[in-house]
This record gives C-alpha cells, structure tokens and sequence, in this order.
C-alpha cells in the first residue's frame, strides 16, 4: 500500500529552502564581492583540488572573481527575475484567462487566437530580437520572459474557468442576482488558484532556463552581473582548463530547475481540485470504475513536463 | 403572486463543425409550454431526460433567454423587467438543484455560502445577515456552529439542507426544486422530503418540482404537468393524473415506475423505441411511434391542446 | 432447484481499504450462496459496501489500497481467492460477467460494437471468421438489438443510454455466463428504458439459465425482479431472505425503515417515516451494532457488541438483537 504523504519532499524542499536563503541573506553568506576580483588571484581551482586555496572554496574565475560568491547573488538574480516575471505574467495571463472562459462567444475567440499566437512564437529568437532591440537591462529580461509565459497562464487558466463554469454552484450565485464581477472573484478565482499554484511552479523552472539563456546569448541581464548564465557563458572559453567557472554555476541551475519541478509534481498531485473535490466519496462510491483503473483518490496524475537540463 | 409561462420555447443551436455561422439545426428543448404556478402550491413537472424539463427550470430561474413566448410574474413580463423588477424576481425565485456537491462552492464557509442571495444593498447590517442566516439554518435542521464550516466537512444530506437553506434566506415565494432528492441516500431522501414539505406548511411557499422520479414528485405536487420531447402532454390535479392518467404517455410512464411491493407485480406497458432525437422530433404527435393507442391522423397531425375534463387538459387525439 | 449444489458460495469476505484515514472496512464478513439461476438483489446505500462485494468476487478491488482480507469465494467448489491471476482472467467473462452502470465507460468509444463482442467471444470460445460472426449477432438480437448485422459497425457513441446497456450486456451474455454481476444497471437509464431493460434480462436470464446478482439502492427494482434480498449495511449483510419474506416481515429495523421511508408511486402519503442521522463513517464504525446511533429499537447491548444471524423463518435471516432468539444465541 503506497500511502500519500503530506508532508514536503526532502531533497526540491531542502534545494529551495537553501536557494531562497541565500538569496536574501546574500551579502553575510558571500565571503567575497560577486563583482570585484583579484586579477592575481585568477583561475585558483576549488579547493579540493592541488593548488586550491581555502579562501576561494568554488575558485575563482579568470577575473579572480570568487565563484561561490557569485553563485550566492546568481541565486538572488534568478530568484528575482521568477518571481516577477511569473508574477506579471501569471496576474495577465489570469485575468485574461478568467475573462475568456467566463464570457466565452466572441471574447474568448478574440483572447484565445491572441494566445495561441503567444504560444507559437520561437521563444528564444523573439527573446533575442527583443533584448536586442532595446538595452539589455534587467528590467527588459524580465518583460520579455513576462511576455512569452503570459499566454500559458491563460490557456491553463480559462481551461479551468470552463470546467468550474459547469458547477451548479455558478448557477446558483446567478440565481441569487450576484455580478459576473461577484462571482468571477468568489466562486471562480478561488477554485483556480491551486491550479495556479501549480502551473507557477512548474513556471520557475522555465524561467531560470529562459533567464540563463539569454545572459548566455549575451541578450540577458548585463554583465557584471553574478547571473548564472553569464558565468557559464564568461566560462566558456576555459572550459579544458579552468572548468569549474562554467560548471559550477551550471550545477546550480540544473538542481534548481529540478528541485523546482520536482515541487511542481508535488504541489500537482496534492492540491489538484478534481482530486481533491472527490474527497470520501471516492474511495468507496468510485470502485464501478476502478475496475478500469485504480481509484481516483489514490492515483496521482502524472506527466508533468520534465525539468529541462543545464543552459 | 404568480409565476406564468406562456408559449414558451427554447432553442439552442446545433453548430455545424468548423464554421461559426449558421446552425445547422436546432435542438427544440422547450417547445411551446404554458403553465403556471400559484402562491402555495406545488407543480410537479415530470418527464424523461430529453423532455426538456431541466431547460424549463433553467428558464424559470432567468438562466436561460427564451426563444419565443414569455414568462409573466405577477403579471409582468419579464420581457419587460427594469432593474428593480429584477431584484425582486431573484429574491422571490430561488432555486435548489439536484447534486448537493456541485451547487455549493468548496472554498466558501457555509455562513457565506447561504447569505449569498441576500443583496448587499439591502441595507442589512452584518449581525443582520448573520441573524438572518443563523435563522434559516436552524429551519432546515442544522447544528448552530455550521457557518463557520466548510461544505466538505457536510454528509450529502446535509449539503442538501445547507442548499435549501441559502434558498430561504431572501424570503422567497417559489423555489425550483430540480431533481431534489435524486443524487442523495434512499434514507436520506425521506428526511429532506419531509423537511421541504414542512417548510412549505410552514412558510407558504410554492414549489416547482422537476422530477424524473414519479414517486418523489407525488409526494409533493399538488398539480403535475407531465412532458415528452419538449411538450407539455397533459396536466391535472396531481391525484387525479395518478388515479386516471389520460395521455398514452402518462399512462406508460406511470406503468413503468416501479411498485414498492413484488405482490404488486403486475402487467406493465412497456414501450417500445427510444425518446425521441431533439433535433428532427417524429411529425405530428411526437409520441406516435411508441404510442400503444395510436390512430392514423397521429403521425400528421399534431393534437390540440385542450380541456378534456374540468382542470384536466390533455393533447392527444384519443379525446 | 434448491436441492442442488450452489452454484457461488461466499463465506466470511472480507475486504478493507487501506487509506490515510485509517482501515475502512468496506465489507466485513459476507456471507451468502447463490443457485444457479435464480437472482439476489444485493441492497443498500452508498458506502454499504454492496459493489465492493461484487468487486472482490471477482477479484477487482482496486488495488494497492483495497485488499480481500479473509473468506472464501466458492464458483462450483472451487475457490476463487485461490486462484492465480491468469485463472482469473479466465473465468472474469467466461463464467462471471458484469454489467456495470454507466455504459458509456464500459464500451470501448474507440472500437466499433462488433470488434467489441467479437472479441470477447473469440477469446473465451476461440471462434474465428463465419462462426464467430454468427455466435456475434446471435448475442445481439438476444438482446433485442434493432438491424444487429448493421449496427455491428457502429461505435458506442452511436447508440442510446438504453441500446449501450443492451450492448455491454450482449457482451456480458455472449459467453454464457454462469453468473451475471449487474451493478446499478438501470441507474443511469430512463423510467420507461428501464423498463424495457429489466423486462429483457428477466427474460434473457430465465432462458439462459443464469444466476444474477443485482446491486441496488432501489427497492422497487428488488420487488420487481429478484428471487432474494440481501440488504447490507456499514459492509454487512444485516438480513437476507426471500423477496416476499423481505417485504412481507422485515425484520431488521434498517430494512423496515427503508421500505417505510419511500415514497411510493401507489399512494399519497401525509408523512414519511425518517432515519434519523447520517449513514456511517466506515473508518470510525462504532464497536456494536452501526446501526444502533440511528436505530429506533436501541438497546444497550446493541453498543456493545455485534449481533449474531438468527434465522426468523427458513431461508430468512437477521442480524438484529431485537430479533426473538438473538439473546440465547449469542
């Protein structure tokens, strides 16, 4: 019997937990500036290795920049950059998506086309000519990021407002002479947002591959920043030598991106309204149907995208 | 006070694949029904899936626009309603559906849940609204601590006293009952049907009815107006359809309800066919292919509607 | 007839869902038999564990949180809860079939109906090309299927709430059953479909001689087709007898309540007689009788502990302490 535990996984709760900590505790955490670097103290290797030096344990960079130090304000960047840019795009997204489902006719066609072009726009090159474009600043990083995750949101969104809809409670709020207004913000919204929750998750992890990306192509946040896209970037050329400059940063990622995933899997099974609505009835009143299958209430949904890999 | 409809029809459209344009038939839910509803009694409207009773409840309650006829209440065309008419329809008109899971909003505590009907610009001050729903609670049987609970924490019969309750709270004349009992517990359902029957002793209420079950709408109506394919066939006096049914139809669907004793096993008409399509229903009489007693003027003329014996009307060509 | 063997004997079952909240024991020592031929109404509310039974018969309690825990399930002698997992398989379809309510999920909407049947027979009969078609639609009209040899091309979508449940049962029927699970078969079906459909498997199972175990909540359908009642609560049978016995002298006061509480068509009624309470939350069952906290004829023993079954007439029994003789036999 595989009992279904409340409690938080061990290894994303313990990578987030330590990656939200040293995001704000960046400066007692870092035993070096991100930005200023000892060019005499260039390319030490981490200090496991000969010629390591306990001063600099992830080594330095080809500037003598400390490579632990801006591992920690990387975190800090990242973890900016996602929550904004989700932030943004999840309110857009959301309310379009509410107001499409909701109203349906003419409305939803207009909002739904204006999405699916949203999503069949090449992300990377669009990220680029638009970076391009303007100044590569942070601020552009995060519109454009904003800007490509917003019709994710909608679609995932207004799929939901259409199914919720249904409900007869819906009905009855009309019946009882409530406004759209009334019963998009207490009957709908509030039944989207573990979904939201969900998907935002599962958002961060794109964000940070997305993030890493354009500072890799050079489009992203502008250097010096410790971003851990840049570093890998920075690293590129040293990477038979020195190639913990590029590494490191990497492995960063990669465990975020999939300790995030990882959560979003989590967040899914446990707080999916479907599953959790069913509640005691499923378990005994479903088994016509289990025949089929296992029962509801016990079978996670699996099939969550998979966590990408390294930038 | 009463609630009228007259003619009334709802078509929805049958959209024809990939174009937005032009329908290429229509699904005839409600097709011509005129009945109504007096202050204290209950019309029970009874009928298989695809008679169209459940569009007729949606239309009742404004969920629905008609597509032809209208629905009068006191007198007035809702047509013709102003924004106060429409304030004062929801609160006279209230509804209870039939899966008690659905028709309350998890997320909700039970004391917002019921107070939802009562308009903000009422004038009614917090401890009013509490008062008012602590009252209603009570009426329908529920502990004094529910509306600080969450509907989950409810069995199904209690869900459906918690959805009755929001019913009351506006002080409403008519509540459509959709299906009230169906979805719950054999020994659940006597409860809520004595509850809604005590109410209406109680309140002087007038009840609409929408049943598929033969025997829960006995229990209640008063009147019974039974349908087929989107029309009305008869209505009557509900013990006088019972004891006499009239139309064909009535007769067979009353055959085919089930005694509750096996010595009562007896001789049922059981048709032959299957309801008929919504969207090409049969010429004529729309019960003629299954019809037992069917005449050769059934398949093309469609039988009026008329008063057979005193408060008894009927469609068919047999009278 | 009843001289014979039994054609299913269940003894002692049990089966208990393992979940989060604790042991839910679904069904909690059910015991029966079953002759061929002759039909048991299985009765009761949600969570009576009435389809959990029938489930385990057949071994299809979803696993891993449910689990058949003791008892023995005896087809003609032979123990089903013995059986391997490929045994199983054979006899699912071959000499039990079912017919669940909702046959839109029990049909295939990828397949047409004629891939469907066929392939129940070919794999239970071993029938191939033009006598599998003919075993096909013989399977069909029995049922009473309009133009059998055209619709075989049809899909389950194609068909009417009425016709699906004709079909899953064609296919149910197609490989002569020795038993036949119907659980909630006409729930989903319309007053007079209902009908029809209960008219056709009276007649299908009088000349196919099968036995039927009928799960519902609806005692109308019992008085109006079955040879037994069962009436189960909180997972247990709490009387059993013949249908007219059932009716006639119920003596259980779960049973008298529900023949009491509904309304019936026949009659106007001023008042109907309520239960009380709520149905039991089968993780937390009370230590006696589940019954009692609803129970009109409570005594203190029924807290205490669980009643025996005492016969009240031959083939009717009870499990009740206010039946005469429960005291001397416990």
């Amino acid at each position: 019997m595989r009992a279904r535990r409340r409690e938080i996984p061990w290894f994303p709760g313990v990578v987030l937990a330590t990656l939200v900590f040293t995001a704000v505790f960046a400066a007692y955490l870092a035993p070096h500036s991100p930005t200023e670097g000892d060019i005499t103290q260039k390319l030490i290797p981490p200090i496991w290795m000969e010629q390591g030096d306990s001063d600099h344990p992830l080594g330095t960079d080809r500037f003598g920049r400390d490579v632990l130090s801006r591992i920690i304000y990387g975190s800090r960047i990242s973890l900016i950059v996602s929550l904004i840019a989700i932030g943004v795009a999840g309110t857009v997204g959301t309310l379009l998506g509410l107001i499409a489902g909701y109203r349906g006719g003419v409305t939803d066609a207009v909002l739904m086309r204006l999405t699916d072009v949203g999503l069949s726009l090449p992300t990377i090159l669009i990220a680029v000519v638009l970076v391009a474009v303007s100044e590569p600043s942070f601020r552009n990083v995060i519109l454009v990021i904003a800007l490509l995750l917003w019709p994710r949101f909608a679609r995932q969104v207004r799929g939901e407002t259409l199914a919720i809809k249904e409900q007869d409670f819906v009905a009855l709020a009309v019946v009882a002479g409530r406004s759209s207004a009334w019963i998009i913000s207490r009957h709908i919204f509030p039944n989207v947002v573990p979904t939201l929750l969900v998907i935002s998750t599962l958002q961060v992890g794109y964000v940070i591959l997305l993030e890493g990306t354009l500072s890799f192509l050079g489009v992203g946040v502008p250097p010096p920043s410790p971003a851990w896209g840049l570093m890998i970037a920075d690293g590129r050329g040293f990477l038979a030598t020195a190639w913990w400059i590029s590494f490191l940063p990497g492995l960063a990622m990669v465990l975020t991106v999939l300790a995030v995933n990882l959560m979003g899997d989590w967040l899914r099974d446990h707080l999916d309204p479907k599953l959790r609505q069913l509640g005691r009835a499923a378990v005994l009143e479903a088994p016509a149907a289990a025949s089929v299958g296992p029962t509801v209430d016990e079978a996670p949904v699996r099939g969550a995208p998979a966590g990408g890999g390294g930038g | 006070m009463k609630l009228e409809a007259v003619g009334l029809r709802k078509y929805f459209p049958v959209a024809s694949g990939f174009s937005l344009r032009g329908a290429r038939g229509w699904v005839k839910a409600v097709d011509g029904v005129s009945v109504e509803v007096a202050e204290g009694e209950t019309l029970g409207i009874v009928g298989e899936s695809g008679s169209g009773k459940t569009t007729l409840a949606k239309l009742f309650l404004l969920l629905e626009r008609p597509t032809a006829g209208s629905l009068l209440f006191d007198g007035k065309a809702v047509a013709d309603f102003g924004r106060d008419d429409f304030v004062r329809y929801r609160r006279a008109v209230q509804a209870v559906f039939q899966d008690p899971y659905s028709s309350l909003n998890p997320r909700m505590r039970v004391g917002q849940i019921v107070a939802e009907p009562l308009p903000r610009d009422s004038g009614m001050s917090r401890p009013m609204v509490a008062q008012r729903v602590a009252e209603v609670l009570h009426l329908v049987g529920l502990p004094r601590e529910s509306p600080a609970l969450y509907p989950h924490e409810f069995s199904g019969g209690q869900r459906q006293r918690i959805a009755i309750a929001r019913a009351l709270v506006t002080y409403p004349k008519f509540i459509i009952l959709d299906e009230p009992v169906s979805a719950l517990d054999v020994s659940i359902r006597a409860q809520i049907l004595n509850l809604l029957k005590h109410l209406q002793e109680k309140l002087g209420l007038a009840y609409v009815i929408i049943s598929h079950d033969l025997a829960a709408a006995r229990y209640l109506a008063t009147r019974l107006a039974v349908m087929y394919a989107g029309k009305l066939v008869e209505t009557g006096e509900c013990d006088a359809v019972y004891a006499e049914p009239l139309h064909p139809y009535t007769e067979a669907l009353l055959s085919a309800a089930l005694p509750l004793h096996p010595s009562a096993r007896r001789q049922r008409i059981v048709l032959a066919g299957e309801v008929p399509n919504p969207v090409s229903p049969p010429s004529g009489c729309r019960f003629h292919p299954r019809c037992p007693r069917v005449l050769p003027q059934c398949s093309s003329q469609e039988p009026e509607w008329c008063e057979v014996r005193p408060g008894r009307f009927t469609a068919c060509h047999l009278y | 007839m009843r001289e014979s063997a039994p054609l299913l004997v269940v003894e002692d079952l049990k089966t208990h869902f393992f979940t989060r909240r604790g042991v839910t024991k679904a069904v909690d020592g059910v015991s029966f038999t079953l002759h061929a031929g002759e039909t048991l109404a299985l009765v009761g509310e949600s969570g009576s564990g009435k389809s959990v039974t029938c489930l385990s018969l057949v071994r299809l309690v979803p696993e891993p949180a449910g689990r058949i825990v003791g008892g023995r399930v005896l087809l003609e002698g032979e123990d089903l809860l013995q059986k391997s997992s490929a045994e199983m398989r054979r006899v699912r379809g071959k000499k039990i079939a079912m017919v669940l309510q909702d046959p839109l999920t029990s049909l295939n909407p990828a397949l047409t109906i004629g891939t469907q049947v066929s392939e129940v027979v070919r794999l239970h009969q071993g029938l191939r090309g033009t006598p599998l078609r003919e075993r096909v639609l013989e399977a069909l009209r029995r049922l009473r299927i309009p133009a059998a040899d055209t619709r075989l091309r049809n899909y389950s979508h194609q068909f009417s709430g009425g016709m699906r449940q004709r079909v899953s049962s064609a296919i149910a029927l197609s490989c002569a059953p020795r038993l036949l699970i119907a659980d909630e078969p006409t729930t989903a079906l319309d007053v007079t479909i209902q009908a029809q459909y209960l008219e056709l498997l009276k007649e299908v199972q009088a000349s196919a001689g099968v036995a039927v175990i009928l799960v519902t909540h609806d005692f109308g359908i019992v008085a109006a087709i079955a040879d037994r009642v069962a009436v189960m609560y909180a997972g247990r049978i709490v009387e059993m007898g013949s249908t007219l016995q059932v009716f006639d002298n119920p003596s259980h006061p779960y049973t008298r309540a529900l023949l009491r509480c509904l309304p019936d068509v026949g009659l106007k009624r001023e008042q109907l007689v309520e239960i009380g309470g709520q149905p039991p939350d089968l993780a937390r069952l009370p230590q006696g009788c589940p019954f009692a906290p609803r129970c009109p004829e409570r005594q203190p023993i029924c807290d205490e502990t669980y009643p025996p079954t005492v016969p009240v007439a031959s083939g009717h029994v009870a499990s009740c302490w206010a039946v005469p003789g429960a005291k001397a036999r416990a």
